[in-house]
This record gives structure tokens, C-alpha cells and sequence, in this order.
């Protein structure tokens, strides 16, 4: 479904990523895993249009999505939750949620989805004319998480999910990051939680530095010795 | 009485005031850009009404709306040709573009038609005077308050209910995580722009037939005046530049019926001082940290 070909992206001066190749394919939970700075969070960044790689090429779904703007990868849909979810903290749940059906022109559908949105997070529709930037962390995961799922996502990439939750809550998340995946929906998962990830996820990456390291199924990666050592806390 | 009177004259010119102001703040909310050439968009609009209506004949309603349209594809290419490339250099710089595109409006205006003025037909609205309770009102005030009112409902709806609001005040608020959500960022600035532009050139036609006399340079007094009930209502917040608006024409009408009308103009940048220095924010501004 995605095949990522020995990229380069620069950050300004910094050489972010160097010649990272990764593949995904339909209906995988793919994680990504690695240190803060790795590239993580670059690598989604490249993938939804935000940055551009300098050499490597991305396919998805056999076609080149190198210098596509990013309303067009959104369109074609890869739906990205961003790092630290960036919600629109001054807009209502609601608006929110319809944000992300922004491009969307079938209406009926869309109210739909926004029951079905409620019904994955009843906690959004309590809460569904309140400003979003009085929720908690959580709930602001859950509208960030909603409102990807109100793009009809295909490839749906989530920039650390749990970052900041109490354990009781990345339960929750990772629970329903599964059932989305259960109804279709592939998955690429950038997490510095590895053990959570790894748990869910089919395949992994660890990526250091701008490089990925090592990769495997979950199995072998949860037992690898490095990957135990650096991001599983030893033993 | 004549005080009352005072103030519904003073809510008029606010409401000149309040037009051009939602362009400056609606732009700022967006691109964190003081578009000081938005004074000259108002004079345009003053321009293609005064030709509507004389050359061409037209009504008020039409002619305010050609005006609005003409404004708005103004603003819209000034955005295009001078700001959209600036948009990641530093901010200085796209304020000192912002106040050269001003001049270069201007003085390629004189170049091409001269600096003399127009004087706007007496007739475009009716001349009458209403006799409210003991109140004298004219009829051109209130229909220039209706007027303006009634596009200040039309854009709460617009920024509020519609799609396109919903994506200005996305983009507005963080620009990268609006363009994961699909939103095409460079046409929602385009459409920022045209909506405010386009206000200014309501204001422009409004101003014309209120004071009749217009002229190349006269975008810059109310240009720097409405920027100033911007800043008092709070800049980037809609609801600030109507109120900030309205304010700075009340207080300016009652300052000239006090009998210091030669202090009129002084009167605006007083309360922009006084703002500055006591509440940098606004009225309805927060006093929030910048956003890292």
C-alpha cells in the first residue's frame, strides 16, 4: 500500500532522515518506533505533504505522492494525527470533528460518521459544543483521533498517541487504535511507548538518528536484543 | 437631546470605522499581517462606486456591491503579488511590503487618473431628516448604520456557520494542522482577503456618500484610524473590530461637538496610546503568551 524508498529530507540544515526505505501494506498496524529527535515525526511529516523529501521516492497505492500538496494526499486518503493532536482549541468538538470531513462532499454520509465518531467516544458527544481546548488530554486524543476518522482514512498515521496519557488511557486508545484497524483501516503507528506499540502492531521499525536500525515482526523485534536493551527497559 | 444625536452620528462613523477594521483584523487573524495597504483598497472602493453611480448611472445597492466585487479581486491579487512570498520571511519585512504596496497604490492611482478630487452626488440615498421623539436623525445615517450592520451579520455568518469560515478560522489558528485536514491554506488567505477587501469597499462607497469628497489619499486617515479601533477591540478577534469601531466614531463625534474638533483626528491615537499602554491587548483580547 506504501512503499517509502531510501528518503532524505532535510530540516533546514539538519539532515533529518537519511536514506530511510519502509513499506506498509493493507490492513497492517505498521509502528515506527525510536528516541525523541529520531525522525519520526518527520517522516510522518514527509509522508502527509507537509515536508519534502530531497531524493527517495513514496508510493502509495502504486502512484508517486512526492510534491503533492497536502489537501491532495488528505483527498486520497492518508489521514495524519499529529504530534501533541493539534486540535483547534478555540472551535467546539463539533467543528472539529467537520473539519475533518472538510473535504467531503457526501453530507448524508458524513452525519453518519459523526454518530459513528460518537459512538467510538461518547465522551466527545457529551462534551460536543464545548470549546476543545477545555478538554483533557485525553479527550483531546480522542477528537484528534474522531475527527482523523471523519477524512475516511485508508492509511491512517498517528504521531505518539499515548504522549501524556495516565496508563489507564493508552489502554483505551491503543483498544480503539485495534478496532479501527479491525475495520480496515491500516495503520502506521510512530510511538516512543514500545512496548504498547509493539503489543498491538504486526511489523516495526526502530528508527535512530534519522536511520531505521533494525525491523522485524513485532515478535521478533520485542525479542531482539537492542530493541529490548534501548526501548524496552533492559531485561 | 443634541447629545443623542451626537452618538447616532458618532455610531455611523463608527460603523466606517467597524468596515474597514474586519478587514485589518480578519487579515491579522490569519497571516499576523498588518495590511496597511487595506486604506487604499477602501479608496478603490470609494473610486468604483463614484463611477458606478456617476458614469454608469447605478443605484446605491448596485453600485455598493460592483464596488465590494472590484475590492475584493483587489485584495486578492495584493495578497497574491506582494505578501504570499513573504510569508514565511520575517515579519518586519512583510509590514514594510505592506506599507510600500500602501504608496505604490496610491501614487500609481495619481499617476494614472491625477490627485484631484471627486465629489459624490448629493441624491444617491435619500436627504431627509427623521424627527424621532424630539431627536433629530438623518436618514443617511441610519441607512449607513443598517447598511453596515447588516454585513457585519452576514460575515459572523459567513466566519461562523459556513465551510469556508470554518477553514479561515482553522488556518487562522494553526496552519499546518488545517492543511492535514484537507484545507487548502493558499485559497483560504485568498478568500480572507476578499471577504475583509471587500468590506473596505462597502466602507469606501458608505464614506463617499456620507462626506461626499473623495480623493487619491484618502485611504490613509481612516485606513490608520480603523486600524486603531482594531487594536482597542482587540486584533486578530471580529467581534473586537466592530465594537473598537463604533467606539472610536462615538468618541470622535463627541470630541468635535464638545468643540475641540480640531482635536478630532489627535483623539484616535490617544486611545491608541492609552490601549498600548494599559491593555496592549484589546477589549476582548487575552492577554496571552505568544504561541511558540
Amino acid at each position: 500500500m506504501l512503499k517509502v524508498n531510501d528518503i532524505d529530507v532535510y530540516y533546514g540544515h539538519i539532515h533529518a532522515l537519511k536514506g530511510v526505505s519502509l513499506n506498509v501494506e493493507e490492513g497492517e498496524i505498521v509502528t515506527l518506533i525510536g528516541a525523541n529527535g529520531a525522525g519520526k515525526t518527520t517522516l510522518l511529516n514527509t509522508l502527509s505533504g507537509l515536508l519534502r523529501p530531497k531524493n527517495g521516492t513514496i508510493e502509495y497505492m502504486g502512484k508517486s505522492i512526492v510534491g503533492l500538496p497536502a489537501q491532495q494526499i488528505v483527498r486520497d486518503g492518508i489521514i495524519h494525527v499529529p504530534e501533541g493532536r493539534r486540535v483547534f482549541a478555540e472551535m467546539t468538538v463539533e467543528e472539529n470533528l467537520l473539519l475533518g470531513a472538510f473535504l467531503r462532499k457526501d453530507s448524508q454520509q458524513v452525519k453518519k460518521d459523526l454518530e459513528k465518531v460518537y459512538e467510538i467516544f461518547p465522551r466527545l458527544e457529551e462534551r460536543k459544543k464545548q470549546q476543545s481546548g477545555t478538554l483533557s488530554g485525553g479527550e483531546q486524543q480522542m477528537l484528534a483521533i474522531g475527527r482523523a476518522l471523519m477524512s475516511k482514512p485508508k492509511l491512517l498515521l498517528l504521531d505518539e498517541p499515548s504522549m501524556g496519557l495516565a496508563p489507564i488511557l493508552v489502554q483505551t486508545i491503543f483498544e480503539i487504535i485495534q478496532e479501527i484497524n479491525n475495520d480496515g483501516t491500516t495503520v502506521l503507528l510512530v510511538e516512543q511507548n514500545a512496548h504498547m506499540a509493539l503489543s498491538i502492531a504486526d511489523r516495526g521499525y526502530v528508527i535512530e538518528t534519522g536511520k531505521v536500525v533494525i525491523s522485524g515482526t513485532s515478535k521478533e523485534l520485542q525479542e531482539s536484543e537492542l530493541v529490548r536493551e534501548a526501548y524496552l527497559g533492559g531485561a | 437631546m443634541e447629545w443623542l444625536q451626537q452618538i447616532i452620528n458618532g455610531i455611523s462613523l463608527g460603523s466606517i470605522y467597524a468596515l474597514i477594521a474586519l478587514g485589518y483584523t480578519m487579515v491579522y487573524g490569519i497571516i499576523k499581517l498588518i495590511n496597511f495597504a487595506h486604506g487604499e483598497v477602501f479608496m478603490i472602493g470609494a473610486f468604483t462606486g463614484f463611477v458606478a453611480i456617476v458614469h454608469f448611472e447605478l443605484s446605491f445597492v448596485p453600485a455598493l456591491i460592483i464596488a465590494m466585487f472590484t475590492c475584493s479581486v483587489v485584495g486578492v491579487l495584493i495578497e497574491r503579488i506582494a505578501y504570499k512570498r513573504l510569508r514565511e520571511s520575517t515579519r518586519i519585512a512583510a509590514l514594510i511590503t505592506a506599507i510600500g504596496m500602501s504608496l505604490f497604490i496610491q501614487y500609481l492611482f495619481i499617476y494614472f487618473r491625477g490627485a484631484e478630487p471627486e465629489a459624490y452626488p448629493q441624491d444617491v440615498l435619500p436627504e431627509r431628516t427623521l424627527d424621532i421623539f424630539g431627536v433629530k436623525v438623518s436618514m443617511q445615517a441610519l441607512l449607513i448604520l443598517f447598511i453596515s450592520i447588516v454585513l457585519m451579520i452576514l460575515l459572523q455568518f459567513i466566519v461562523q456557520k459556513t465551510k469556508i469560515g470554518r477553514a479561515m478560522r482553522a488556518v487562522s489558528y494553526d496552519k499546518d494542522a488545517a492543511r492535514l485536514m484537507g484545507i487548502n491554506v493558499d485559497n483560504t488567505i485568498s478568500a480572507t482577503f476578499a471577504i475583509g477587501s471587500a468590506l473596505a469597499g462597502a466602507a469606501g462607497v458608505i464614506f463617499g456618500i456620507y462626506y461626499t469628497k473623495i480623493d487619491p489619499l484618502m485611504g490613509l486617515i481612516p485606513g490608520l484610524k480603523a486600524f486603531v479601533a482594531a487594536v482597542l477591540g482587540g486584533i486578530g478577534i471580529i467581534p473586537g473590530a466592530m465594537v473598537g469601531g463604533f467606539i472610536l466614531g462615538i468618541v470622535e463625534t463627541l470630541v468635535s461637538a464638545a468643540g475641540f474638533s480640531l482635536f478630532r483626528d489627535a483623539a484616535a491615537f490617544i486611545i491608541l496610546i492609552l490601549i498600548l499602554l494599559f491593555r496592549p491587548a484589546g477589549i476582548f483580547g487575552k492577554n496571552t503568551k505568544e504561541k511558540v
